[in-house]
């Protein structure tokens, strides 16, 4: 028996012979440099976006944080320690290679107290809470999304199937506060099992106490289980339909190890995508359910910064959220080719 | 999942009884919903801004959902708090359907630069969440709801503007069009007469969909206090406003979120039953 499904196309047909050297046999490495070369782009224009966004406001940072009897000294000293004298390309230029330099500038909320506060001291301690959170939550949307998903495709139809996309339309329909709102009423009010807030003490890690963790994971799970559990069952539908699955079963190959060996594998690479999107969903999920809960987080401190409007800190925390974002999207494309053959010779 | 729920067919609108059970659920409950927030103000027994009780008193005779965080009727604050629910996610629909469609229309019938700028701002959009982008948006034009209405039109008047240029790329190449250009119709009359009035079946199911789109982002960012602000009453901001009584009276808090998730509900079931279910 070939470990290869019949009807894949074999390793050497290579992509066109006519590119030499070293991107023609590697044409998962030109696909590589191609996506990422397209993603800084992305990021470039997203840059510019995002600056004239944060500097349009009418006013300044400066007379903002000290009010209306300020004196022309104080604030024209406070706008040079800040940057805000120069012209604005300058400004975006000084912004932009101090990101390259991995420095996000410096936070108003910091000038506004006296001092001098790196956007990064702010917020590298809640970019660790908030991976932890967003780990927590991803590990079971993928292993609930794929189970059910395989499992309603291989009952399509009957009532197991129907069961399952009735039972997870509903939370999946609901925005994620009205969801996070239900389960903080029944196990915090109700039962009172569970904390409202989740109060993490500074320098210590989440995971020290998993309870406050709970209510935010089973929210977003809830929320987001549904419609992934949806398009693991469309791609597993589509690989159950292929010619590879028909033949292997008329070769009177056992149900089980059909399903195992082909259509699950044929299954993998939408599932990927899927990941994928449940990842760039979280960025946004993430923004409403640490909110929801006070879980001291990237998405809390976005909003907190939004709210006192805190330019920089947005500029730079918005920035880092859309190159998470777009390198989900690059990462999974590239593992998409790897775990799908086909892919590597043809697209590239 | 470049939207929360599936394509729409066309000959979908053209029913407005709902084929399956689950439709018919979606269209009674969205009714439900509309009811109570278009005409809730005339039967609230108390003015929803006036403190009546302590703070977060449980429901009694007078006030038969309890007291929110400042002591103010919940039941009269829910039947007031849907009217600008509906009325600013309407806003936004409209506004991003306004300008989607004047740009899809012309994009997709001169076939232009215009066509690959969309595309591009597109790519750009969807490269990033669009919570995050509304945020953004809400900071640079300043606080307050008419901000963030605007918003959330400019962030799905792209996508909206890419299908429009579809379907309409798609008839500007049919016979009648090539007629009505032959005849010496202008651009403005070949678009206004010719080609909108043969998509906008395909246009009048995705409206559905961006209107739910508008009520998740515009009751999130209520929700998040950088919206509406208070003494508004609306139920994103209540939610908000009364998670501090989850214990002593979480109908306040319940409630308002209850009818928000009925509504998106709602949309949801009509949407997949116009969708000819997930098959």
């Amino acid at each position: 028996m070939s470990r290869r499904p019949p009807g894949s196309p074999s390793r050497t047909a290579h992509g066109p012979l006519t590119r030499s050297g070293f991107l023609s046999s590697h044409p998962l490495a030109l696909m590589a440099i191609r996506r990422v070369a397209a993603g800084v782009v992305t990021l470039l224009i997203l840059s510019v976006l995002v600056f004239a966004a944060a500097s349009v406001l009418p006013g300044d940072a400066a007379s903002a944080i000290l009010g209306k009897q300020a004196t022309g000294q104080a604030l024209a000293d406070l706008r040079h320690r800040m940057g805000l004298d120069q012209s604005i390309p300058v400004q975006y230029w000084h912004w932009l290679t101090g990101l390259l330099h991995g420095d996000l500038g410096d936070s108003a909320a910091g000038f506004a107290s006296g001092g001098q506060v790196s956007v990064w001291s702010q917020v590298s301690g809640k970019l660790g809470d908030s991976a932890v959170l967003a780990l927590c939550a991803f590990v079971p949307i993928a292993v609930v999304s794929v189970l059910l998903g395989v499992y309603s495709a291989l009952r399509a139809g009957r009532w197991q199937d129907h069961l399952i996309s009735v039972t997870t339309l509903v939370p999946s329909a609901l925005p994620e506060f009205v969801l996070g709102t239900v389960l903080l009423a029944v196990f915090f009010g109700w039962l009172d099992v569970l904390p409202p807030v989740s109060v993490v003490a500074p320098g210590s890690s989440p995971l020290a106490t998993p309870s406050v963790l709970v209510l935010p994971v089973l929210t977003l799970v809830g929320v987001t289980a549904g419609p992934a559990a949806r398009m693991v069952r469309a791609g597993m539908l589509e690989a159950l339909g292929a010619d590879t699955v028909a033949v292997a079963r008329l070769n009177g190959i056992a149900e089980g190890r059909v399903v195992r060996r082909y259509a699950l594998r044929n299954a993998i690479a939408p599932s990927i995508q899927v990941f994928a999107l449940v990842a760039q969903y979280l960025v946004g999920g993430l923004l409403i359910v640490e909110y929801l809960f006070g879980y001291p987080g990237i998405g809390k401190e976005l909003v907190d910064a939004v709210s006192i409007h805190d330019n920089a800190e947005v500029q730079s925390v918005t920035m880092l959220l859309a190159a998470f974002y777009i390198a989900t999207t690059i990462v999974a494309d590239l593992a998409v080719m790897v775990a799908v053959p086909k892919l590597r010779t043809g697209a590239a | 999942m470049s939207s929360p729920t599936t394509r729409v067919t066309t000959r979908a609108m053209t029913r407005v009884i709902p084929r399956t059970v689950s439709g018919r659920v979606g269209l009674a409950l969205l009714l439900l919903v509309v009811l109570i927030a278009l005409t809730g103000t005339w039967f609230a027994p108390h003015d929803p801004n006036r403190t009546l009780a302590a703070p977060y008193t449980p429901p009694s005779g007078r006030l038969p959902l309890g007291a929110d965080f400042l002591g103010r009727d919940v039941l009269s604050r829910v039947l007031s708090g849907g009217r600008s629910v509906l009325l600013y996610s309407g806003l936004a629909t409209l506004l991003a359907y306004a300008g989607g469609l004047t740009i899809g229309l012309v994009a997709g019938y001169s076939r232009s630069w215009l066509d690959s700028v969309l595309m591009r701002v597109v790519d750009v959009l969807l490269s990033f969440p669009a919570l995050v982008f509304l945020l953004l948006l809400a900071t640079a034009a300043g606080r307050g709801i008419g901000s963030v209405v605007i918003a959330s039109a400019v962030v799905q008047l792209p996508p909206i503007a890419r299908i429009v240029k579809t379907a309409a790329l798609e008839q500007s190449v049919r016979g009648y069009v090539e007629a009505a250009v032959a005849r010496g119709e202008s651009t403005f009359s070949v678009l206004r007469r010719e080609i909108l009035p043969n998509i906008s079946r395909t246009l009048a199911a995705d409206i559905g969909l961006r209107f739910t789109w508008s009520v998740l982002l515009i009751a999130s960012v209520n929700f998040l206090g950088l919206g509406l602000q208070p003494p508004a009453a609306d139920w994103g901001l209540m939610v908000s406003e009364n998670r501090g009584g989850a214990a002593l009276n979480p109908s306040a808090m319940l409630i308002p979120a209850a009818l928000l998730g009925v509504l998106t509900l709602a949309i949801n079931l009509l949407g997949d039953d116009m969708s000819g279910g997930d098959r």
